[in-house]
Formats: C-alpha cells, structure tokens, sequence
C-alpha cells in the first residue's frame, strides 16, 4: 500500500518541555487519517512539522513521497494546509482572495481566475460575487479557507481543527466539502477534539496524547477499544461502592475495568447497550443488598474516551459532569 | 494531478530570482487591492497628518515663534512631512501583526512561493502608499502657501524623507512580528507621539531645557528633519549642538543604521516562526 504521510520517530522539544515524543505514523494513499486528542496533545505541532511551518528536532518525515525537511519547497508544491482559523484577507472578496493564493503558486493570471472560479463551484461560494469575506458566516469562510488549501490539486491535504467554533451547519458544510475531496482521491490528515468528526470522515484514527500515539485503527475499533456505554448508579453507602463495582460488572459481563475503584457514592460502569443489562445489573446489586438512588445508562463521553485510552485517570471515581 | 497546474521542477537562481520578485509584486498587489475597496481608510490615513499641519499652522502657529527668524508655517512642513514617515510605522506593524495572527502569514509560508515575498511585498506596498500619502501632504503644503525654495534640493528632501520612511518599515515589521496581539499596536500608537514631540519636528531643539534638547538633537527624526528643512529652503531654527550641524549626514546614517539593524532582527524573527 503506498503512503501518503510517513512519520518516524517524530520528536519535538520546546525549551526542556516534550510536545512530541517519538511518533511514527503513516497514511495511506486516498484514505482520511483524524488525529484526535484533547488540546496541547501536540495534534497542531505535528501538522505545522508535516506543512514544513516548523523544524522537528528528529525523526523522518515523508509527505506525498517527499522529505519535508530536506525539500521543503517541493513538499509546499504538493500539499494544502488549513489551519485552525480561515487564514483568508477578509477586506477582499473571495474569488479575490483565490485568485492571489493562485497567483502565488504561480498560475498565470488567466489560469488563477479559472481555477478560482472552479474553485468557487466545488464548494458552492460562486454567487458571492465582490462581497467582502468579512461579511461571510463562519461556515462560508471556513469552505473558502479549504478552497484557498485546494488549490494546487494537492496530493495530501492538511486541516487542523476544521470545525472548530462552527455552528452545526457550518460543520455538515465542511464535512461535505471533505468527504467531496477523498471522492476525488485527495488524501486527509484532519486534526480534531470531537471524537464524533473522526468517527464521521475518518478511515483511520489516531489518538494523540501528551505527544505520543496512544491508540491507532478504525473508527470501529476505537470505539470498541472505549466500551460503547456507561452504566450509572448511586449506592446508598458509599462504604459499599466498590463492591457495587465489581457486582455491576459481573452483572453487565463487561471485561474487567483496569482502573482501581475509590471512595465516594457514584459507580460507573463500562456497559455494552443490550437488552436487559440494567436489570441485570440491579438486580444483582439488590441480592447482595446495596441500595441504589439512582441509575442512569448514557453514551461514553470523549473525557472517558481519552481517560480509558490513556489510562490515567480512575474512572469510576472521577466522573465528568 | 498537480502536473497541470504548474512545474514540478526545481528552479535555477535566476528563476528564483524572477519569482521573488513576481510574488513580492503579488503581496503589494493585495494591499493595492485593500486601498480600491477601502478608499475611505485610506484618505483618512492621508488626511490625518494634513489635519495635524492645519492644526499646528492656524491654531498654534500664532504663538510659535522660530528661533533666528522665519515662517512658522515653512519651519513646520518639513517636520511633518518627516513626522508622516514615521507614523507609518503603525500602519507597518498593524499589517504584519494581522497577518500573523489571522493565520495570512503561515498560508504564505505554506506555499511554494518565495519566502522573501512576504517581507519584500509589504516593502513595497508600503513604500508605495508613503509615496503617495507624502504627495498629499505635499499638495496640502502648497496649498496652505508653503514654497519649496528649488526643485532638486526639493526632490532629494523627498529620498531623504522616503529613506526615513523605509527604516520606520523594518520597525514595524520588527515590531509586529514581536507582538502577539492587535492590542500591542495601540501601545505603539501611543508611544509615537512622545517620540515625534521630543525631536525638532515643532519646535527647534534649542527651545528645550537642556539634557531634553540634546535627546531631541539625537532622535532619529531630528537629523531627516534639519536636513529637509535645509533642503526646502525653510528657516532651521539656530542654535544646536553636533548633530544639529551634522544633520544631512545623520539623516542618512540613522535610518541606514535602523534599516540594517531592524531588517536582522526582522529576518531573525521570521525564521524563528519555524522553531
């Protein structure tokens, strides 16, 4: 299989602090990679070392076939980055604003203003004529960042945080113009905080944390790896909530939590949603006599997501609100 | 897929060369392009120092007297015009700084093009919407009954001025790639004005109690201002240490010396976007 991206051993230091240590990744040709991870998990540094923007202290870096640090030039010709924030002028229109990244790939004048109206179609800001982009909404100026990234026809595409800060429609819109771009045989790198837009785009996921890769596969796999629900309850005696614990699970026949459980009333439990498994799970409490307040079965969160990948957080005494 | 868009090739030094010069072409182009939608921002920007020259001619000139003789009026132009370059260092460091944090300058970097563009185009924008604020003042000079005594004294006044303008650029370039934030724009405003105040550019130096009118002597804009004043034909004002007399030679040393040392600093802190 060919890859798009190819990273080894990839480490990056500031000052005395360790932002990336040792990652090795790779992305093959035509498919979307998300790297998920909460923030200051280093998502942004890798992508600025992968768009040439900033020098690794180690490690081999290889984009469309290409050393980024060794050839930085022909890696920029080969590849379109949007950054966390829509990088366009904002007094200019945005054919405008096309037209000037065109112009500085070197596209002649007629050629900018073809592939800027080519550009405009694909993801459907061609009616916006001379409005300035100030006037756009977030989604409008966030498709026309990815129009300004795209255009090169570049062989790896680059987005960080994408959808950051966007309105839900906004999102569809940006989801759409990704999913618009694999079907053409771009290859994506996105960066993301939702585990939800991985889910969504991604053929693979990464999970980055405190500079290292935690987890890698599909979608399905991740979420398996995570333990699809959460069971809730509250015991009366918070003297008992450890025992409650190790009951639920028996009961919910999920694999054995690694994390130790602590003080305090709350238990949560790792559940798979089938029929059945909270009365399963009550009942099994009732017959060892715990009282139970209260029970809630819920979707796992992302903060349970990252701390059950991670493994560093008790998760049945730290519960997110 | 990219073939069609552009070679792949690498390129020779003197291709290089071209594009460097094609996409710092480009970059102005853009600010070019700000001026024909914004035309409002940019007469205010030209008016501002007229403003300052009716204000300080008709307001306060009744009471300005200029050591050694001569119109208030003809004694003023010339420090404005010089002040006028160096409030450009806002509109410099105002662009650099949105750039950088809008995510404009790391695009650039991200492209292809010539790195130096992005440095060598605002150069030039800049330059060029100096040139023509400094016709404006000019025309708005003449227009008050102020007279250049000879065309080509004149016209060197003009180099000199422009000369002044382009160390203030390698400032603001400097400075906005220092600031993180818009709001440190504000700081520099404000501090401008201190800055032109204790110079020669509204009062001769020697009107100043002592230490402050030697500092005001050395202020880099105090030597463009003497030396133009000189150029125009316009009364100097006496009185005035070394630099008062040397002031054509500071003129051109200060802002060479500035240039230099602010375009290191500025490349140096251009490469450190990388770190």
């Amino acid at each position: 299989m060919v890859s798009a991206i190819s990273i080894a051993g990839l480490t990056k230091k500031y000052e005395k602090k360790v932002v990336l240590d040792g990652i090795d990744l790779r992305v093959r040709s035509g498919t979307v990679c998300a790297l998920l991870g909460p923030n200051g998990a280093g998502k942004t540094t890798t992508v600025r070392i992968m768009t040439t923007l900033v020098r690794p202290d180690a490690g081999r870096i290889e984009v469309a076939g290409i050393d980024v640090v060794r050839d930085p030039r022909a890696a920029r010709a080969r590849i379109g980055l949007i950054g966390q924030q829509p990088a366009v002028d904002d007094v200019l229109g945005a054919r405008q604003n096309l037209v000037l990244f065109a112009r500085l790939q070197h596209l002649g004048r007629r050629a900018a203003g073809a592939r800027a109206d080519e550009l405009l179609e694909q993801v459907g800001l061609a009616g916006t004529g001379t409005q300035p982009v100030r006037q756009f909404s977030g989604g409008m100026r966030r498709r026309l960042d990815i129009a300004a990234g795209l255009v090169l026809a570049p062989e790896v595409l680059f987005l960080d945080e994408p959808t950051t800060g966007l309105d839900p429609a906004g999102r569809r819109d940006v989801w759409d113009a990704i999913r618009a771009l694999v079907a053409g045989g771009t290859t994506v790198l996105l960066t993301t905080q939702y585990l939800e837009e991985a889910e969504r785009l991604a053929d693979d996921v990464c999970v980055l944390d405190g500079g290292r890769l935690v987890a890698q596969g599909t979608p399905g796999e991740l979420t398996a790896a995570i333990g699809g629900d959460r069971l809730e309850l509250v015991v009366t005696d918070p003297g008992r909530a450890r025992e409650a614990a190790l009951l639920a699970e028996r009961a919910a026949a999920a694999g054995p939590a690694r994390d130790q459980a602590g003080a305090g009333e709350r238990v949560v439990v790792p559940v798979s949603r089938r029929p059945g498994v909270v009365g399963a799970v009550v009942r099994a409490l009732d017959e060892a006599g715990i009282a139970v307040d209260d029970v809630v079965l819920r979707a796992t969160t992302l903060d349970e997501a990252y701390l059950r990948i991670t493994g560093r957080n008790d998760e049945r005494t730290e519960v997110p609100a | 897929m990219t073939a069609a868009y552009g070679s792949l090739a690498e390129p020779g030094p003197i291709e290089r060369a071209r594009w460097a010069v094609a996409d710092a072409v480009v970059v102005a182009g853009r600010d070019v392009a700000h001026w024909r939608r914004q035309p409002a921002a940019v007469l205010v920007n030209a008016l501002f120092p007229v403003l300052l020259l009716l204000m300080f001619v008709y307001l306060l000139g009744g009471g300005m007297v200029v050591p050694g003789g001569g119109d208030y009026r003809d004694f003023l132009v010339p420090g404005m015009l010089a002040l006028a370059m160096v409030f450009g260092v806002e509109a410099t460091m105002t662009a650099v700084v949105t750039d950088t944090a809008r995510g404009i300058t790391d695009r650039f970097r991200s492209l292809p093009m010539a790195p130096s563009a992005v440095v060598t185009g605002r150069c030039l924008a800049d330059m060029a919407s100096s040139v023509v604020g400094l016709a404006v003042l000019i025309a708005a000079g003449l227009a008050i009954g102020w007279r250049p005594a000879r065309v080509g004294p004149a016209l060197v006044a003009v180099g000199l001025l422009l000369l002044l303008r382009l160390a203030f650029l390698w400032i603001g370039i400097y400075l906005g790639l220092l600031a993180r934030d818009p709001a440190m724009v504000m700081a520099v405003q404000i501090l401008v004005w201190p800055f032109v105040f204790l110079s020669n550019a509204f009062v001769a130096a020697s009107t100043m109690p002592g230490w402050l009118a030697v500092v005001a002597e050395w202020n880099p804009l105090a030597g463009t201002v003497t030396a133009v004043r000189g150029l125009f034909g316009a009364p100097v004002g006496t009185g005035g240490g070394w630099a008062t007399e040397h002031a054509t030679l500071l003129a051109v040393l200060w802002p060479v010396l500035l240039t230099v040392v602010f375009a290191v600093l500025s490349v140096r802190r251009f490469q450190r976007l990388s770190r």
